[in-house]
């Protein structure tokens, strides 16, 4: 217990040193061009900020879940016998993927959605966002169904399991596993990704940004604080998968 | 027990693995022996309605088993099924590879299904494993646990494919003693296996499979000693080739 404290305290001090080394080189790299970095500029703007913020993380979370379930049927549609249905997926897989997303967002919010009208720009940004993410986490998923041994299906029909039963016991745990690190790499992207919705003016945080630099022309501190931000989510993510790969690790030795 | 196949056929497209199987035999324990590629593992998932036959008829006790998702589904929960190799499942520990079906194919509760496993694995000497995973297990306690895993429902019958084909020759010897315990207490098993010995000395019955039938069946204790079919003899002296 006691040698268990003392290495967390050990811990402690060399991820603070490793921090301590780059924040000085930062401001070693400030100090040469001569820049004084004043936060106390941004406090007048806590609220839009802070509007911003959220804005962010609901758009994070939303194009997050719905990403996920795009994924996952575009994953499976792609093995469907039906030849439209995963020539459907798989042409739009490869699209999205060969495609940038800022062309995405233009195509889709002045074409498809105007049409539609679905004239909700947070709507249909999220939509657009999901859409995007949704290509690389079938890809994922996909890579990850065809890397487990068909023999463990083999064993959940022989001890009688229904395909529910299989779904929920053995393929999701499995599944699980061996995606958890790509799909957290994909997490963060969707969290870094969302600020180019600034672009048709979603109010999230990078546009938000861009209206407080534009008056108080303190880019430097606004860009900073910007990319802090985006580091908390992004790392916040980082830490639950970390703790989910630790819930599933024993399902892959492979 | 009885087991009749009715002119069992099964093609996998154009390939013909099995052809007009029959078999009506009162069985405890039946070794099902022949050369690779003869069938015999096609033969074994049919019994264990793991594989749908292109064709014939499966029964059990006189009482046919319809080939329905929904029959096959309660008839796989009757029977226990034993792998080559890789039999348990990579996420779960020993432990758990044997009351998951327990719990979730019989519907037992959760602490009498722990009871049942950790008494399972105490009876064979594997009570210290019981908390490790697949990849932390020898070739042959992982085979002993699914032996443990696959009798834990006190099933009708146990399917066994090559149990100790992956394995060095003692733990060969180690899983055998296991499964020649099991035979003992009256639970009836078909096990295909190149090991002659435990063939002729452990099972009462034999059927030779080769080219996807049946070509010679009977008692272990008279089929062996003079074999009536050339297949087998041939058979026989190839695997016995090098045996002292
Ligand atoms: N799912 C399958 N699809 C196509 N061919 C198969 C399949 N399963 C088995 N076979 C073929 O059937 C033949 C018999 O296989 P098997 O029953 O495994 O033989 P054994 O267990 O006696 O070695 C082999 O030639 C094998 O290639
Ligand atoms: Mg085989």
């Amino acid at each position: 217990m006691r040698k268990k404290y003392r290495h967390y305290i050990c811990r402690l001090v060399q991820v603070g040193a490793a921090v301590l080394i780059l924040l000085g080189f930062i401001l070693l790299s400030l100090h040469r061009i001569g820049y004084e970095m004043n936060f106390t500029t941004l406090w007048q703007f806590r609220h839009r900020l802070w509007q911003g913020f959220v804005m962010t993380l609901v758009i994070a979370v939303a194009s997050l879940c719905l990403s996920v379930l795009i994924g996952a049927i575009a994953a499976f549609a792609q093995k469907a016998k039906v030849a439209v249905v995963s020539d459907l997926a798989r042409i739009y897989v490869q699209v999205i993927r060969g495609t940038p997303l800022l062309v995405q967002i233009y195509f889709f919010f002045y074409i498809i959605a105007t049409s539609w009208g679905i004239d909700n720009r947070y709507l249909a940004g999220i939509l657009i966002l999901s859409l995007f993410e949704g290509a690389y986490i079938a890809e994922i998923i996909r890579g990850g169904l065809e890397s487990i041994d068909s023999q463990q299906f083999e064993i959940a029909k022989a001890i009688g399991l229904t395909s529910a039963q299989t779904t929920r016991l053995v393929t999701f745990p499995l599944l699980m596993a061996r995606i958890l690190p790509a799909l957290a790499g994909q997490f963060a992207s969707i969290i870094k990704d969302s600020s180019l919705l600034s672009v048709i003016a979603v109010i999230e945080i990078t546009q938000t940004t861009q209206e407080i630099s534009a008056q108080n022309f303190a880019f430097f501190e606004n860009y900073f604080f910007l990319g802090l931000q985006y580091f908390v989510l992004t790392f916040t993510v980082s830490l639950i998968t970390r703790r989910l790969e630790r819930k599933y690790k024993h399902a892959d030795h492979t | 027990m009885r087991i009749t196949l009715k002119q069992i056929s099964k093609s996998f497209g154009e390939r013909t693995v099995l052809s007009d199987v029959s078999l009506d035999e009162e069985i405890t324990s039946l070794a099902v022996i022949g050369p690779s590629g003869a069938g015999k593992s096609t033969l074994l998932r049919i019994i264990g309605g793991l594989l749908v036959p292109s064709a014939g008829e499966l029964l059990i006790d006189g009482k046919k088993i319809n080939f329905t998702e929904k029959e096959l589904l309660a008839y796989r929960r009757t029977i226990g099924f034993v792998f080559q190799s890789k039999g348990l499942f990579e996420h779960l520990t020993a432990l758990e590879n044997i009351t998951l079906p327990l719990i979730h194919a019989l519907g037992m509760a959760e602490a009498d299904a722990a009871r049942v496993a950790s008494r399972l694995l105490t009876r064979f000497g594997l009570e210290a494993e019981g908390h490790k995973y697949p990849f932390q297990l020898s070739g042959g306690q992982q085979q002993r646990i699914q032996i443990c895993r696959a009798v834990a429902g006190n099933p009708r019958l146990l399917l066994l494919d090559e149990p100790t084909s992956a394995l060095d020759p003692e733990l060969t010897a180690e899983v055998l003693d296991m499964l020649g315990e099991l035979q003992k207490t009256g639970l009836n098993t078909i096990i295909v296996t190149h090991e002659m010995g435990f063939a002729k000395k452990a099972c009462e019955k034999v059927i030779i499979v080769s080219g996807g039938t049946i070509v010679e069946s009977g008692k272990s204790s008279e089929l062996f000693a003079a074999p009536k079919t050339e297949q087998l003899q041939a058979f026989l002296d190839k695997v016995l080739e090098w045996h002292v």
